[in-house]
């Protein structure tokens, strides 16, 4: 059953684009009150560098919602060093915090950014941290200093070095062109993983960030692929008669859960890496899909129409006990679980229309998060700030964010067809 | 500034150019001619098209190019509509005196999630599948292959659209 593609026949290079990188950020909505901070220029020998580490920074803690960052313009100076800074500057303009530091090169070439967090009212250094990193990681940099500020002011880790996968769908000459991407979590960098002329869908992040889980119909039929993000080595993991779907990685990285139809109708089950075996989960003549793991490894949440219309379910794969977690709404599918286990986002249609709501496990509380239409695809951050979904704006498919609360958001404008199907990678 | 207030009708403005019937699975039951014999004609987004459209197996069904290869469902339904008997009774007649693979591609339209999507379109092309079965066509024939909503015959996000979309291909 296993098929080793040895035959690379697609293009599958981990190219960078940046000449045409095609998402953007455009922040829609903050929290009422954000914390302000500035981040002074830094630069190495008072000479920018190849990425602006400050404008990153800045950007990286805008987009959080919680942050409001200093145009460089309205700054009154631009300290390098703690030395150099003067509370004064900030606190007339009614700064809370200030960042400050510079990048040197190390006699072994590697740049060393030195940089500290400054609380302006009482004039305290927070913290004075190094980073170290090669020319090519200036944006690594930038994210790294983005999430010890963050950790350091909200408590909350960072997930600003993290990345997104997501799939385009481009028209090119009449037909649509399909590619799954990789880029920073910011949509820098984007990356081309794969590109076919038929679809590629459900793309899944295994535990360690490092290798790829997706559906591609390249054999003219769904099969799914694991690819490996640093040399774009690729297996194809099923090739059954009808469904092959919704690759789920367990959180131990040994196995996966995935959708077959092979015997009859959609069921969920469980495919090991090391004995290559497939072992059935779920027996019902429903649609049972889109399996995600909860955090322990013991458990699944999925959809199934079971109960005659698609919603939650939780199964515990020792007992195959299964439980219903939704019940509001006729329409509630495409789990995913916060890092805390508790918070469930999913899809869920109101009126008519498809919205992305979180559900706490807990006290059963419903929230509408979003309120577009055809949202889809939520994909939690693994630091369960934000969640990201794929929603149409005009008939265009884009990427959109919003804070686990509702209280910030911002969107992913592509330059050119539909983006769909984010996935957040782990940390 | 927000973005919620996203006007729908501008969508429905942009764009009406519609993918043909184009997936790129060669119809398996073409007779390798190039061009002339099987052809995909494309109106409004609705693909017709001939399935044995060699034109050596014009017997007494008295159809041949004319015959619907495109199935269409009821939102989140997946029965066969009464209009869609007639023509899948000719396909099936057609499988019978002459045997060929044939691909049954499920659709949906883009309401709802991927996946479910595909668990949708495929139950689609198992009752079109179990239709031409129960008339007599053997079995291993027919592939059912579903697409869920990642192949819309129509990009537009509107009712007439999302019709067109909810359908199962002949192939």
């Amino acid at each position: 059953m296993l098929k080793r593609v040895s035959r690379i026949v697609f293009l599958i290079v981990l190219m960078p684009l940046s000449a045409r990188a095609e998402l953007s950020i455009e922040i829609t909505s903050g929290v009422d009150n954000p914390t302000s901070i500035a981040i002074s220029p830094i630069m190495m020998k008072g000479a920018p560098l190849a990425e602006d580490i400050s404008a990153i920074v800045g950007a990286d803690l805008d987009r959080s919602g919680l942050f409001s960052a200093m145009p460089r313009a309205n700054m009154l100076s631009n300290p390098r060093t703690l030395s150099e800074v003067y509370y004064r500057d900030w606190r007339i303009v009614g700064m809370q915090y200030l960042v400050v530091g510079s990048v040197i090169r190390q006699s072994d070439g590697q740049l060393s950014a030195t940089f500290s967090l400054v609380e302006v009212a009482g004039e305290r250094v927070l913290f004075t941290h190094v980073a170290k990193g090669r020319d090519s990681q200036l944006r690594d940099i930038a994210h790294y200093i983005s999430d010890k500020v963050f950790y350091t002011i909200t408590g909350i880790k960072g997930a600003f070095s993290t990345r997104l996968a997501y799939v385009t769908a481009i028209n090119e000459g009449g037909r649509q062109v399909f590619r799954l991407m990789v880029s920073d979590a910011d949509g820098a960098r984007e990356r081309l993983m794969l590109k076919s002329k038929e679809p590629i869908m459900s793309p899944a992040w295994s535990p360690d960030a490092k290798e790829l889980a997706y559906v591609s119909f390249e054999t003219g039929r769904p099969a799914i692929f694991r690819q490996r993000l640093d040399n774009a080595k690729r297996e194809q993991l099923t090739n059954f008669k009808g469904l092959n779907g919704a690759p789920a990685w367990s959180p131990d990285g040994k196995s996966m859960a995935l959708v077959l139809s092979k015997d009859g109708n959609p069921e969920i089950y469980l495919y090991r890496f090391a004995t290559k075996t497939f072992t059935r989960l779920t027996r019902h003549f429903s649609i049972d899909t889109e399996p995600n793991w909860m955090s322990d490894g013991k458990s699944l949440i999925f959809t199934s129409d079971r109960g005659g219309s698609p919603q939650i379910y939780k199964l515990n794969i020792i007992s195959r006990k299964i439980e219903r977690l939704t019940f509001n709404g006729s329409y509630n599918a495409r789990p995913r679980l916060a890092a805390d286990d508790r918070t469930l986002v999913m899809v869920h249609r109101s009126q008519g229309i498809f919205h992305i709501a979180s559900q706490d496990l807990v006290t059963g509380d419903l929230r509408v998060l979003t309120q577009t239409r055809l949202d889809e695809s939520p994909t939690v951050a693994p630091n369960g700030a934000m969640l990201m979904y794929a929603t149409k704006r005009g008939n265009k498919g884009v990427l959109a964010a919003v804070s686990i609360d509702a209280g910030s958001r911002f969107l992913l404008p592509s330059r050119r067809g539909d983006v769909r199907e984010p996935a957040w990678s782990p940390f | 500034m927000k973005f919620e207030t996203l006007k729908p009708i501008l969508a429905c403005a942009i764009l009406s150019s519609f993918l043909v019937g184009c997936s790129s699975a060669p119809s398996s039951s073409s007779n390798g001619t190039d061009g002339g014999s099987s052809t995909m004609s494309s109106d409004g987004g609705v693909s017709t098209g001939s399935v044995d459209g060699g034109g050596i197996s014009g017997s007494d069904i008295d159809v041949d190019g004319g015959i619907e290869t495109v199935f269409y469902f009821d939102f989140d339904k997946s029965t066969l509509k009464p209009e869609s008997l007639a023509a899948l009774r000719i396909h099936a007649q057609r499988l019978i005196a002459n045997p060929a693979s044939v691909r049954l591609e499920g659709h949906a339209d883009e309401r709802g999630t991927r996946e479910y999507n595909m668990a949708l379109g495929e139950r689609r092309g198992s009752a079109v599948q179990e239709f031409l079965v129960l008339q007599g066509v053997d079995a291993s024939l027919l592939e059912v292959i579903s697409y869920g909503e990642e192949r819309p015959a129509s990009l537009d996000s509107t009712d007439s659209s999302w019709s067109l979309n909810r359908r199962v291909e002949i192939k």
